[in-house]
C-alpha cells in the first residue's frame, strides 16, 4: 500500500511538474507577442447612470457612486466618465450625515468622497440627455465633460441603475427607456465607430431583459436579475434610515476592491460575482455579441485604463537658435511644505468591532426566561414583576 | 304596404348618415393623414447608395528624368527628354537645386534617374529620397549599352514603383486609412501598431505642453515655451495647416508626482523607471491635466517631468533594460512624456532652490519626434538600399506631408461615406423622426463634395482632394449629429392602438351602425322588388 502511494505521489509531482511548465511557457509565449494585441483599446470611457430619484432610493445612488470611486481608483479620468445621478442625496435634508452617501453599514465606507464630479445632475438625468450623450447628439453649446468624446479604440463601460421592468428602465419616476431604444443607440454608436468594446452592466428588476435586443458587435452585457425576478437590497442602516446598497451592486463592489490596476483577473470571475445565495436573484451575462473570449478580456480592460506604452526611439536634431521676444522674468516665489497629494479615493472599509448580531442577546433573554418558566411554572411571574 | 323607409325622416337619417361617412372618409382621413406626417424634406437616396460602393482611383503624377549617362544615344532618341544634367555636388545639394528647377505641385513627384558610376550617391544606396519631392535613382549595372528601350523601362519599372510606395502611398497605407470599413486582415504588427498609435483624422488638434515640477523648493525651472513653440513647432504647424487647424496652449503644473515610485540602481546611482511600469505613470497625472472645454477636438499632450532632487537622475529603461537615448516615451492616441534630469546643472549642496535653464532645443526635438509618430506621419522604415534625407527645420519633409494628405483624403472620404450612408439607412428605418431642410442641405453638400472628391483623387490633384474630403466630413459629421435627429419615438403598435382607439371609436360606431343599416335596408328593399316581380 505504501509503495502504491509513493508511486501515486511521483505521479502526480511529475504531473504539477509538466503543468506548471506548460503554463510557464504559454505566459511567456504570450508577453512576447505583444501587448498591443491583448485588446485594441487605447483609453477607456465610463457612462455611470442612476436613474432614480427620492430619498428612499439611496440605494441607486450609492450603487452608482460606489461603480464611479472604483472605476477611478483603478485609472480612469474625470474627464472621461459621465456620471448621471438623478437626485443628491449627499445634500438631501433627509440625510443625517450630510455629504456623504455609505455603502455599508455602520457607515463603514464614504462613497461620496472628496472629489466626486456629477456631470449631470438632478433633472438633467432624463431618457433624452441619455440617449444624446451615446449618440452624441449634442447641442454645440455642451461642455466637453458632458459629451462621450470617444473614437473607435475605447472601451466604454455602461452601468445603469434603478427601478426596471420587462423590457423597460425607469427615469425619474417619469419616463421609461425601452429596450430597442437602447439597442439602437448602441447600434447608432457601433455605425460611427463610437467605440471599440462595450461592457453594459444593470442594477435593476428583470435586469435581463434590457440586454436581450442588442444586435451590435463587440457588447458584452452582465445584469443583476433574470425576467421575472426582482433585484433584492442589502441591508438597512438603522441610522440613516434606508437601504444603503443593492446586493449585486454590493457584492460587485467588494470584488472591484480587490483589483489593482495590474491586475489579471478576467471577466470570467467577473460573471461568478453574487451567485443566487448571495443575490437572492440569479444574476446575468450575455456575451454572444462579443469577439473576443470572455476569458481572455481584464477587468482593468473596462474598469481600469492601462495606457499602451512606447518608448520613443528617435529624436530630431533642432539647431535653430530660439528667438524670443520678451526676456525671462524671474520670479522669487516661496513653497509651502506640503504633503505629496495622496490618493484619497484609497480609503479601504474600516474595520468595525464585532458585535454580536442583532438581536440576538433578546433572543437569548427570551430564551432564558421561556426556560425558567417553563421549568418552574407560570406562577412564579408575579415574583418577577 | 307601409314602406318605412319612403318617409321623409327615414330619408333625411339616410341622407344625414351618408353625408357624414362621406365626410369623414374623404375630408377626415386625409385631414388626420397629412397632420400627422412628419416633416421629410427630400435626400438624395440614389446618389447616397451609389457612394456607398466607394471604388476609388488614386493616381499620382511622376516625373522621371534621365540623366546624362544613363541612357545611351539611341534611347534618349526615342524617350522625350526633358533636361540632361550633369552634378559633382553633394547629393543634398544636389536634390535641392533639383527642387529649383521644377517645383512640383502637391502630390506628383520627380524622379532623377542616374548613372551606375555616379559618385553622388554612398556605394550601397541606390536610392536617395531628397527633402522635397524629389528623389535620386541609380541606375542597374545592367543597363549598359545595348539593351532597348523597352528593357530599360521595364528595369525601371519595378524600382520606380518601390520609390512610390515610400514616398507616397502604398497598398497597405491606403487599407489602413480604409479600415472603418475594410476588414483589416493583420498581416504585420507594424501596421497595426500604426493605426493604433495616430490619431484619427479630425479638423482640429488642440496640443498642450506641460512642465511638470514635483519639487519647487529645490528646482526653480525656467523654460521659454513661447520661444520654442515659435521657432520649433510653429513651422510643422504651418506646414500642416491643409490637413487640420491645431490651437496650441502650455501650462505649469506644481507638486505633480508620477504615480510609480522608480528603482534605485546602485551600479548606475541613478533611479530606474521600467518599462512595465511606465503604463501606470499617465493615469494619476491625467486627472490633474486640463483641457479647452469648448472645443471637443482631440488633445494631444506633452509632458515634461523633472525629477525632485531626492530622485534625480531618472532613467527610463526599455524592455530589453537598456537605457532609452531620448529618455521620453509616448502613449498612442494620447501624447508624450519627456524626463528632464537637471541635477548635472548644480553642484549638490548649493542653496535650494536653484535656477534652471531648460534646453528647449533638446526638448523640441523629442516632442516633435513624438508629435510626428502620433499625427501618423512617420511610416514604416523604408528598404535597405533607401536613403532618406533628414527632414528639414520644419520638421516634415514635402513628400511626407504628401503621404500624409493621401491617407487623409482616403480617410476622410471613407468616413464621410459611412456616416452618409449609416444615416440615410437610419433615416429610412425610423419612419418617425423629422428630417430638417437643414439636415437635407448638409446632407446634399456632403455629398457632392464628396463626388468631387473623388474626382480630384483620381486626376491626382491632391490639394483639392483633401479639401473636398475635408468638407464632406464636416457637412457629413454635422449632419448626423443633428441634435434635431433623436428618435425618442419608439411607440409600440400597441401604444399607437391604444392613442386611436378612444378617440375615434366613439365616432366611428354610429356612422358604422347607420351604414350598415342603410345597406341592410336596401337589400330588403331589393328582396321585396324581387318578390314583386315573382
Amino acid at each position: 500500500c505504501s509503495a502504491r502511494s509513493f508511486r501515486f505521489t511521483t505521479f502526480l509531482a511529475s504531473l504539477t511538474q509538466t503543468l506548471t511548465l506548460v503554463v510557464h511557457f504559454c505566459l511567456v509565449f504570450q508577453d512576447s507577442a505583444g501587448q498591443f494585441f491583448s485588446s485594441g483599446h487605447t483609453n477607456n470611457w465610463a457612462v455611470l447612470v442612476c436613474t432614480s430619484r427620492f430619498w428612499f432610493n439611496y440605494r441607486h445612488v450609492a450603487n452608482t457612486l460606489s461603480v464611479y470611486r472604483s472605476v477611478k481608483r483603478l485609472g480612469i479620468p474625470d474627464s472621461h466618465i459621465v456620471l448621471m445621478l438623478a437626485d443628491d442625496m449627499a445634500c438631501n435634508h433627509r440625510n443625517p450625515k450630510p455629504a456623504t452617501v455609505f455603502s455599508h453599514k455602520n457607515m463603514e465606507l464614504n462613497v461620496y468622497g472628496d472629489d466626486v464630479e456629477v456631470d449631470y445632475r438632478g433633472y438633467e438625468v432624463t431618457v433624452e440627455n441619455f440617449l444624446r450623450v451615446l449618440t452624441g447628439r449634442l447641442p454645440p453649446s455642451t461642455p466637453r465633460s458632458k459629451r462621450l468624446l470617444s473614437d473607435d479604440r475605447s472601451n466604454i463601460l455602461i452601468y445603469l441603475t434603478g427601478h426596471g421592468g420587462n423590457g423597460f428602465l425607469k427615469f425619474q419616476d417619469s419616463e421609461e427607456i425601452s429596450n430597442v431604444e437602447l439597442a439602437d443607440a448602441f447600434e447608432q454608436m457601433w455605425q460611427k465607430r463610437r467605440y471599440n468594446e462595450l461592457l453594459f452592466i444593470i442594477d435593476t428588476c428583470q435586469g435581463a431583459s434590457m440586454y436581450e435586443r442588442f444586435y451590435s458587435p463587440n457588447l458584452m452585457a452582465l445584469a443583476s436579475s433574470q425576467v421575472g425576478e426582482d433585484s433584492l437590497s442589502h441591508q438597512p442602516d438603522l441610522a440613516i434610515g434606508v437601504h444603503l446598497m443593492d446586493r449585486y451592486t454590493f457584492y460587485l463592489l467588494e470584488f472591484l476592491e480587490d483589483i489593482h490596476p495590474a491586475s489579471k483577473t478576467n471577466m470570467n470571475d467577473l460573471f461568478k460575482v453574487c451567485p443566487k445565495s448571495q443575490c437572492v436573484s440569479t444574476p446575468g451575462h450575455r456575451t454572444d455579441l462579443f469577439l473576443r473570449d470572455p476569458g481572455s478580456v481584464l477587468i482593468t480592460d473596462f474598469f481600469g485604463s492601462v495606457r499602451k506604452i512606447e518608448i520613443t526611439m528617435e529624436t530630431i536634431n533642432l539647431t535653430d537658435p530660439i528667438n524670443s521676444g520678451n526676456d525671462v522674468q524671474t520670479e522669487n516665489n516661496t513653497y509651502v511644505d506640503q504633503l505629496p497629494v495622496s490618493e484619497i479615493i484609497h480609503q479601504k472599509p474600516k474595520q468595525r468591532d464585532w458585535h454580536p448580531p442583532d438581536g440576538f442577546i433578546l433572543g437569548l433573554w427570551t430564551l432564558i426566561l421561556l426556560v425558567f418558566f417553563k421549568t418552574y411554572g407560570v406562577k412564579h411571574l408575579k415574583h418577577v414583576f | 304596404m307601409g314602406a318605412p323607409w319612403r318617409t321623409p325622416e327615414r330619408r333625411r337619417g339616410k341622407l344625414a348618415a351618408l353625408s357624414i361617412a362621406a365626410m369623414v372618409i374623404l375630408v377626415g382621413v386625409p385631414l388626420w393623414w397629412k397632420t400627422t406626417q412628419t416633416y421629410r424634406a427630400w435626400l438624395p437616396v440614389a446618389q447616397i447608395n451609389e457612394l456607398a460602393k466607394l471604388q476609388l482611383q488614386l493616381s499620382a503624377d511622376v516625373e522621371v528624368v534621365f540623366a546624362r549617362g544613363t541612357a545611351t544615344p539611341e534611347q534618349q532618341k526615342k524617350v522625350p527628354v526633358t533636361q540632361t544634367q550633369d552634378e559633382d555636388h553633394a547629393v543634398d545639394e544636389a536634390d535641392l537645386s533639383l527642387h529649383r528647377l521644377s517645383e512640383s505641385p502637391c502630390g506628383s513627384l520627380v524622379i532623377y534617374v542616374i548613372p551606375e558610376s555616379s559618385s553622388l550617391l554612398p556605394e550601397n544606396v541606390n536610392v536617395y529620397i531628397g527633402q522635397r519631392r524629389t528623389a535620386l535613382l541609380r541606375i542597374g549595372a545592367q543597363m549598359k549599352v545595348g539593351k532597348t528601350l523597352k528593357q530599360l523601362l521595364a528595369h525601371l519599372e519595378p524600382r520606380v514603383k518601390q520609390i512610390l510606395q515610400v514616398m507616397s502611398f502604398s497598398h497597405n497605407d491606403i487599407t489602413a486609412a480604409l479600415s472603418d470599413r475594410v476588414r483589416f486582415s493583420p498581416d504585420n504588427k507594424e501596421s497595426i501598431a500604426d493605426s493604433m498609435r495616430a490619431f484619427k483624422s479630425s479638423p482640429g488638434y488642440e496640443i498642450t505642453f506641460s512642465l511638470l515640477n514635483p519639487d519647487p523648493k529645490s528646482h526653480r525651472l525656467h523654460w521659454d515655451i513661447e520661444g520654442a513653440v515659435q521657432t520649433y513647432i510653429q513651422p510643422l504647424l504651418t506646414k500642416l495647416s491643409p490637413v487640420a487647424n491645431f490651437s496650441l496652449d502650455s501650462q505649469i503644473l506644481y507638486y505633480a508626482m508620477l504615480g510609480v515610485n522608480p528603482r534605485y540602481d546602485s551600479s548606475r546611482s541613478a533611479y530606474i523607471l521600467n518599462a512595465d511600469s511606465l503604463a501606470h505613470v499617465i493615469n494619476p497625472v491625467e486627472a490633474r491635466l486640463g483641457s479647452n472645454a469648448a472645443s471637443s477636438n482631440p488633445v494631444l499632450n506633452f509632458l515634461l517631468y523633472v525629477p525632485d532632487a531626492h530622485h534625480s537622475p531618472l532613467y527610463i529603461h526599455d524592455h530589453k533594460k537598456r537605457e532609452v537615448q531620448t529618455n521620453a516615451f509616448h502613449s498612442p492616441r494620447w501624447g508624450g512624456i519627456m524626463v528632464y534630469n537637471v541635477n548635472g546643472f548644480y553642484q549638490t549642496g548649493t542653496n535650494f532652490p536653484v535656477d534652471v535653464n531648460i534646453n528647449m532645443a533638446k526638448v523640441m526635438g523629442v516632442f516633435l519626434a513624438q508629435l510626428r509618430l502620433l499625427l501618423g506621419v512617420q511610416s514604416t522604415a523604408p528598404p535597405s538600399s533607401f536613403q532618406v534625407a533628414p527632414c528639414g527645420s520644419s520638421g516634415l519633409a514635402d513628400w511626407e506631408l504628401d503621404r500624409l494628405m493621401w491617407s487623409r483624403s482616403v480617410e476622410n472620404v471613407a468616413t464621410a461615406t459611412t456616416t452618409i450612408t449609416s444615416l440615410a439607412q437610419l433615416l429610412d428605418q425610423i419612419g418617425n423622426i423629422v428630417i430638417n431642410d437643414n439636415i437635407a442641405q448638409q446632407v446634399s453638400s456632403a455629398v457632392t463634395s464628396l463626388q468631387l472628391a473623388v474626382a480630384e483623387l483620381e486626376v491626382g490633384n491632391l490639394g483639392f482632394a483633401l479639401q473636398y474630403s475635408k468638407e464632406a466630413i464636416l457637412a457629413s459629421e454635422k449632419a448626423f449629429f443633428d441634435p434635431s435627429l433623436l428618435h425618442l419615438l419608439y411607440f409600440p403598435d400597441d401604444q399607437k392602438f391604444a392613442i386611436y382607439i378612444p378617440l375615434f371609436l366613439p365616432m366611428c360606431v354610429p356612422i358604422l351602425l347607420s351604414l350598415l343599416k342603410i345597406v341592410s335596408e336596401v337589400r330588403q328593399r331589393r328582396r321585396e322588388k324581387q318578390a314583386k316581380k315573382d
